[in-house]
């Protein structure tokens, strides 16, 4: 497994992807917004997933960037706030036209899980007075016409858990009819496609979509296609490919062995 | 006194949170009782901080098994939190430069950056890394047709592994007729993750739905009184 995961990053080998209808509906969610939209990015996930999740964050943030939507960064987990500060280290050094508190504003981890979603729901300064650098919300011109995320144009949440995309639907999504959508790791994915389309406008699951994302980025921003850095979620399909093919091949294995012995055993 | 307060005030915060959510006028009603569930959900965490303290320290002071480990846990936890709450190596907010510790906790340098760089991210990294290993070994071992039921599994699993790869495009490349592509791996993982997926997990959700609402009225009427332990 060491050897099927190491030698295809080394190699660094990339395959082709075609843009699933999952990709495309949460693609064309961002998309569709009028320029200079407002969003609402929760990363509600910590390091031990970062590897499968921040590639489909890093994708989020230079989508809205290149689209010119106004970011709104918070996290629901403690370790969260670190991933937003390495997606706003991206629009920091790819998009530094960008003005922190005009296009994008970080709100610091506040705890409470869902009920720091019920809270923003109604009145934002009830939870975030100040934004992360210490400055009043009324001071920081894309904040001070902002209520509560009733505000908002679209949420996107990249999940690991709980509190995650679940909850953003129950307290957010469901209840103001604010448009949602999620990207999530893989084991969550199959509990968040029930929500399509009414209450997600689309999700993400795990590398793979971040791939199709990715992919379907490219193809409408030839300037982000040129970005290696924007490439991260489909260099880690060649990996995922040799693993699975690996896995595939020691479940044959094991079902011989298995077969064999049962015969052996009749006989 | 030691379970009926704690009984009405469980009552209480859920019959508040109930009508706020139905009644538009009861609506600040829910806002405060939020306000009060942050707050106390800091309590929770300085409580969770005692009790784990608490706990290490009866393991050494018995020396029972492990209690090596224990020590281990509480110079983690008082190194993180003394660097965390001190802001040790913390500058001060360009804003607000003559207040000591407005600045981010996280600032790039200061202790509890570095604890976060090269502990934690490389330590949580590897629990998830290690996950890879465990199923491979769990589909060597676990992963037998024995019956219908798992050979119905076995087939799915194979071709969601392969459908979540590029694979389920290359194999079926140039030779599949166009009517047949709906037979592409990656076209059957679409449809098992939309039709028998999502009705499965519709089904396990609105169950699920179903128990919280039993179980809430239960808490909520005084039925259900687990939750508050047994003395």
């Amino acid at each position: 497994m060491l050897l099927a995961v190491a030698i295809p990053i080394l190699m660094k080998t990339v395959f082709p992807e075609v843009v699933s209808k999952q990709a495309k509906m949460v693609f064309d969610a961002i998309d569709d917004l009028p320029d200079g939209s407002r969003i609402l990015m929760s990363y509600d996930f910590d390091p031990a997933s970062q590897g499968e999740l921040l590639p489909m964050a890093q994708a989020f943030t230079r989508h809205c960037s290149v689209k010119g939507h106004k970011q709104y960064y918070m996290a629901l987990w403690p370790l969260g706030s670190p991933m937003v500060d390495l997606s706003i280290d991206t629009i920091e050094s790819e998009y530094p036209d960008m003005v922190y508190g005009e296009d994008y504003v970080k709100f610091d981890y506040k705890t409470g899980g869902e009920a720091v979603i019920r809270m923003i729901t109604q009145d934002l300064r009830g939870m975030f007075e100040l934004d992360s650098k210490g400055v009043s919300l009324d001071d920081i011109p894309m904040t001070k016409n902002v209520k509560n995320i009733q505000d908002m144009d679209l949420i996107i949440n990249v999940s690991a858990g709980d509190p995650g995309t679940k909850q953003w639907v129950q307290f957010a999504a469901t209840p103001f009819g604010i448009k949602t959508v999620s990207g999530c790791t893989g084991v969550q994915a199959p509990q968040m496609y029930p929500y399509i389309p009414e209450q997600l406008a689309g999700v993400l699951g795990a590398i793979k979509a971040a791939a199709e994302y990715e992919a379907a980025i490219d193809i409408a921003y030839p300037s982000i296609a040129a970005n290696p850095k924007a490439q991260e979620a489909k260099r880690r399909m060649g990996p995922q490919l040799v693993a699975h093919c690996l896995m595939i091949i020691l479940i044959l294995i094991g079902n011989w062995i298995f077969f064999m012995s049962r015969k052996r055993g009749q006989a | 006194m030691k379970r009926t307060v704690p009984l009405i005030i469980a009552i209480v915060a859920g019959f508040v949170l109930l009508i706020a959510n139905f009644i538009p006028f009861a609506e600040g009603w829910g806002l405060t009782a939020q306000e009060w569930f942050n707050i106390l959900a800091v309590g929770a965490m300085i409580l969770g901080g005692g009790n784990l303290i608490k706990l290490h320290l009866m393991k050494i002071s018995g020396q029972r098994k492990g209690w090596g480990y224990s020590i281990v846990t509480i110079g983690c936890f008082v190194g993180t939190l003394i660097f965390g709450l001190f802001k040790i190596g913390v500058h001060p907010n360009e804003i607000y430069p003559s207040v000591a510790w407005s600045g981010y906790y996280l600032e790039s340098g200061s202790g509890l950056w570095w604890i976060y760089q090269h502990m934690i991210v490389p330590l949580t990294s590897m629990m998830f890394a290690m996950l890879a290993f465990y199923v491979a070994t769990a589909a060597f071992r676990a992963f037998r047709a024995k019956n219908t039921e798992a050979t119905l599994l076995l087939v799915t699993a194979g071709i969601v592994l392969l459908g979540r790869t590029y694979a389920g495009v290359w194999l079926f490349d140039g030779w599949l007729p166009e009517s047949m592509q709906w037979l592409r791996f990656d076209n059957l993982t679409v449809w098992i993750m939309d039709i028998p997926n999502t009705a499965g997990t519709r089904a396990i959700t609105i169950g699920i739905a179903l128990g919280v609402v039993a179980t809430s009225l239960r808490i909520l009427l005084g039925v259900d009184r687990s939750y508050l332990g047994q003395d």
